[in-house]
């Protein structure tokens, strides 16, 4: 339980920091430097980088959206087909990102098996 | 095993990634849309609209302050400054709309969204779009550096927005579309005009009219499309004398039409575009004050057309609806002047055909080949090559149709002569408009005008109200233009132009008031040739009967006719239908739908059923009477709508008015409208069982869509707005009043304006559609003409922009 929780908020707090330097896909390099650093076994290798860049993603855009009556994100919504729902488009969003990093992961947890195996 | 894992998952998450990161479709980079971090969520905001902003380039120091409406009032220290600041604060507000229409204007849009343009693309080349910028810019560059140093500091102004830019600041429009914004350019501006005229003045029927004359011969052709209607009630008025206008109209030449078989043409702008202007003098004004108002018709887009400005410096005051990419207020007023202007069509395109020598590098001309020149159109397309298309240039202009484009004709084309290409210099009349004090600067400030030609209206705080059909007009021989020509016989060249003092004009007419909504510009009396170039027939006459109902009028009464529902054209033709169709075999639901239009008093209000069944009643009316007009692979155009009732009223028994699909049977107009009558009733029926109801605001649904094919998330629907087309309040379903101002020339001029948008280009924000409701129920915003640097009650915030010294 201690390393899904310190991998889940790690994964966070990269992904926070690259967000800074790096386009879209700072997560899936947050999701590939905790795989390596804190590594996992099992379904938790996907779901909880998955879950914690859902969290980040979906919270941080529920703040910025929600300072600003939701204007843009239900016009989005309903771009997207999402019934105009803003809170559908959080959830989109999270997700988008939220596999990104997980499949992300599972890469990272395959590359270090390899490379631990080598040694 | 493990290696294969290893495979697997890199091959997933690199799918991902490029899944995630490309445009598909028309979906875009969803990773990249969706980033938190720049994305579409860093969109969901706001304008900042306080602060300072450091501006490269400035002389000195600039001061915005903005209403509640975001209209921003701009003081600078002078010209340069106050354009750069235009452009600057255009770009912050409208950048995508801005770049978008210029793409448009010249035949770009293949490089944004792909091949599905390309059609579009050429087109706008071939109709010489950026040969007209080009020959704008060496005009300036020849004769006004003064001008188009200004349109160089605009340039700089949106430069200096883009290059603040990054990523995550680009408008929405980007993201989805995946790109980003390139480099302003002055050519870009002159690129705009082009689009302005194109979309005012690129309308002819020349070719449509050459196949009618060949199909149905001279007197029929008369017949339905005369040059002056039996009625007229022109933008001058009737009574003035012409005879100050010494040179002659061009001689008749022995000249005839080439009877072409033409199967396509290209796409022409929307016949609605147009516009109401109207001006009342002190003595018919109820405060004593001259009162001026205008509404010019477009298509309703968001973001919308115009962009309202108050722009200053210490020798001028001017304030008005400008639009992105050209300078200065274009519709406003300043202290001294209010202008407005409406659509003043008349035939500035002629086509010519051209027959070319084997290898087509030369063309036939008075008994001589001429050399023919090269324009190569690279056009740019996303994940293609490009596409090159070779357009053939004649000294009568490009040869828009040939072997490449719409036509086989191996060794001839059709060569297209426009006043757009011109290179004028319409910038200069905006930007002397503006600084105008009185009538002689206004008139002044028209000179420099070609094309479009505009029915500037004006009014003044000393008093006068005046009226001028200005634009570079061709003095035509009698019937030079209407239909194709022969390019090789001098005679049919445009062999002058009508002198510009020799414009029709008025200036504080008898009748007290000046008026213009796209009728015919002056009767049969004025001594140069006008054909009907599609002008309306029913808004104008409402307007003007309007204003010789009364003494006095107000800017109340000024707004009730902005709002004016009366559907004068139904009014002229339905009693007619009632009273002459046979109803005997109608039944119990065709009676109900037939009592309803009888009861109506032609008013198209929103609650109203009468506007609807006329609207399906005419059209389907309308289409059996032209069925003889409508020939596959012929280019062909039906008799405007006032000749077509004239028609029905008058030559009921013609043999137009025969349904040639039903051999055994010779109808007259009588039986067209029964049979119009019970085709419209089913069509409505189906609408009631489809929306519930077919009250007018159902019917019409008037809608204003985003640029980008009416995106829904982006538009706006169902707007609850009466009035249609030939009404003075010109909504129907995508078109209409785009921007309503009443000015009142008292000193300072109090004036109102409102349009259908808002000022932020941006979805996200909350002045992204404002305006709308209130546009739809008549009402207006009060515009806050600030008479100095100083923040009234009316700003909500300052910004200052400061030099980057």
């Amino acid at each position: 339980m201690k390393n899904i929780l310190i991998n889940f908020f790690a994964t966070i707090l990269v992904a926070f920091l690259l967000s800074f330097v790096l386009p879209w896909w700072s997560v899936m390099t947050a999701a590939l430097v905790t795989s390596l650093f804190f590594p996992l076994k099992r379904a938790a290798v996907f779901f909880v980088p998955f879950l914690a860049i859902l969290v980040f993603w979906g919270l941080y855009s529920f703040i910025l959206s929600s300072g600003n009556d939701y204007t843009l994100a239900k016009r989005v919504a309903t771009l997207l087909y999402l019934g105009g729902n803003p809170y559908m488009l959080m959830i989109v969003t999270g997700v988008i990102g939220g596999l990104a990093a997980g499949f992300t992961a599972i890469f990272g947890k395959q590359f270090a098996a390899l490379s631990i195996k080598k040694r | 095993m493990k290696y294969a894992k290893l495979i697997v998952s890199f091959v997933l998450t690199i799918g991902l990634f490029f899944t995630l990161n490309t445009k598909l479709g028309s979906i875009p980079p969803i990773g990249k849309f969706l980033n938190p971090y720049s994305g579409i969520w860093q969109n969901e905001s706001t304008e900042s609209i306080s602060g300072n902003v450091r501006i490269p380039g400035l002389k000195d120091k600039v001061t915005v302050h903005y209403d509640e409406q975001l209209i921003p009032h701009v003081f600078a220290q002078n010209e340069s400054d106050l354009y750069k600041a235009q452009g600057y604060l255009t770009a912050k507000h409208r950048l995508w709309q801005l770049e978008f229409q210029t793409f448009a204007a010249s035949g770009r849009l293949s490089e944004i969204i792909g091949e599905k343009a390309l059609d579009y693309d050429r087109t706008e080349r071939r109709r010489g779009m950026g040969y007209g910028a080009d020959q704008a810019i060496a005009y300036m560059e020849k004769y006004d550096k003064e001008t188009l140093g200004y349109i160089k500091d605009y340039a700089d102004g949106v430069n200096a927005y883009i290059s603040q830019l990054k990523p995550e600041d680009y408008p929405v429009e980007y993201k989805l579309l995946d790109y980003k914004p390139e480099a302003w350019t002055p050519k870009k501006t002159a690129l705009l005009l082009m689009y302005m005229t194109k979309m005012l003045a690129g309308n002819d029927d020349d070719l449509e009219y050459t196949n009618a004359l060949r199909l149905l011969g001279k007197d029929n052709f008369d017949l339905l499309f005369p040059d002056f209607f039996d009625i007229t009630d022109p933008v001058i008025p009737k009574e003035t004398d012409w005879s100050f206008i010494d040179v002659p109209q061009t001689p008749l030449p022995n000249s005839k039409a080439v009877l072409d078989t033409i199967t396509e043409t290209i796409s022409k702008p929307n016949p609605d575009n147009g516009s109401n202007n109207w001006a009342v003098s002190g003595t018919k004004s109820a405060t004593g004050n001259p009162i001026l108002a205008n509404d010019p018709h477009l298509g309703l887009n968001l973001p919308s057309i115009w962009f309202v400005m108050q722009l200053s410096t210490p020798n001028h005051n001017a304030f008005g609806a400008t639009i992105p990419g050209a300078l200065s207020v274009i519709s406003g007023f300043n202290q001294y002047i209010a202008w407005g202007e409406t659509n003043a069509t008349r035939d500035v395109i002629d086509w010519y055909k051209v027959e070319f020598n084997e290898d087509r590098t030369k063309y036939k001309y008075d008994g001589q080949w001429k050399d023919v020149s090269i324009r190569v159109e690279d056009i740019k397309i996303r994940g293609k090559e490009n596409y090159k298309d070779t357009v053939l240039y004649t000294h009568h202009g490009p040869v828009v149709y040939d072997k490449n484009f719409k036509s086989n004709m191996e060794l001839a084309g059709y060569a297209m002569k426009w006043i757009g290409h011109e290179g004028g210099n319409n910038q200069k009349t905006f930007l002397e408009l503006n600084k105008a004090k009185n009538y002689d600067d206004y008139v002044q400030a028209l000179q420099y005008w070609n094309a479009p030609a505009q029915n500037f209206v004006f009014a003044s705080t000393e008093g006068d109200i005046a009226l001028w059909i200005q634009g570079k007009f061709p003095n035509k021989w009698e019937g030079q233009g209407k239909f194709l020509m022969d390019g090789s016989n001098p005679e049919n060249d445009w062999q002058s132009y009508i002198p510009q003092q020799f414009n029709a004009h008025t200036k504080n007419p008898e009748r007290g008031f000046v008026s213009s909504a796209n009728q015919h510009p002056v009767d049969e009396n004025y001594p140069y040739y006008v054909f009907n170039d599609g002008y309306e027939t029913y808004r104008n006459r409402v307007i003007n009967d309007y204003f010789n109902s009364k003494e006095k009028f107000s800017v109340e009464d000024f707004k009730k006719l902005h709002n004016n529902n009366y559907n004068l054209k139904a009014s002229e033709i339905v009693p007619y239908m009632l009273k002459h169709m046979d109803i005997s075999p109608l039944d119990e639901e065709e009676m109900s739908i037939y009592n309803a239009i009888k009861t109506w008093k032609f008013n198209n209000d929103i609650d109203e059923v009468g506007p609807s069944i006329f609207r399906q009643w005419y059209s389907k009316l309308h289409s059996l009477v032209w069925d003889e007009l409508d020939i596959e692979d012929t280019a062909l155009d039906t008799p405007f709508s006032y000749q077509t009732i004239y028609l029905l009223k008058n030559y009921g028994n013609h043999e137009f008015m025969d349904i040639k699909a039903t051999k055994d049977k010779v109808e007259t107009a009588k039986d067209l409208f029964l049979i119009a009558f019970r085709g419209a009733v089913s069509k409505l029926i189906e609408i009631k069982e489809e929306k519930g109801d077919y009250k007018w605001s159902t019917y019409k649904a008037t809608y204003a869509g985003h640029l980008l094919q009416a995106l829904p998330a982006f538009s706006r629907f169902d707007i609850p707005i009466g009035g249609d087309r030939n009404i003075v309040n010109a909504t129907s379903e995508n078109h209409g009043p785009s921007w309503r101002m009443i000015v009142e020339m008292s000193s300072p001029p109090k004036a109102l304006g409102i349009y259908p948008g808002g000022q932020s280009g941006n979805p996200g924000s909350k002045y992204y559609d404002n305006f709308i409701d209130d546009w739809a129920a008549g009402k207006y915003h009060q515009l806050n003409f600030l008479q100095s640097n100083q923040a009234t009650d009316a700003i909500i915030s300052t910004q200052t922009l400061t030099p980057n010294n």
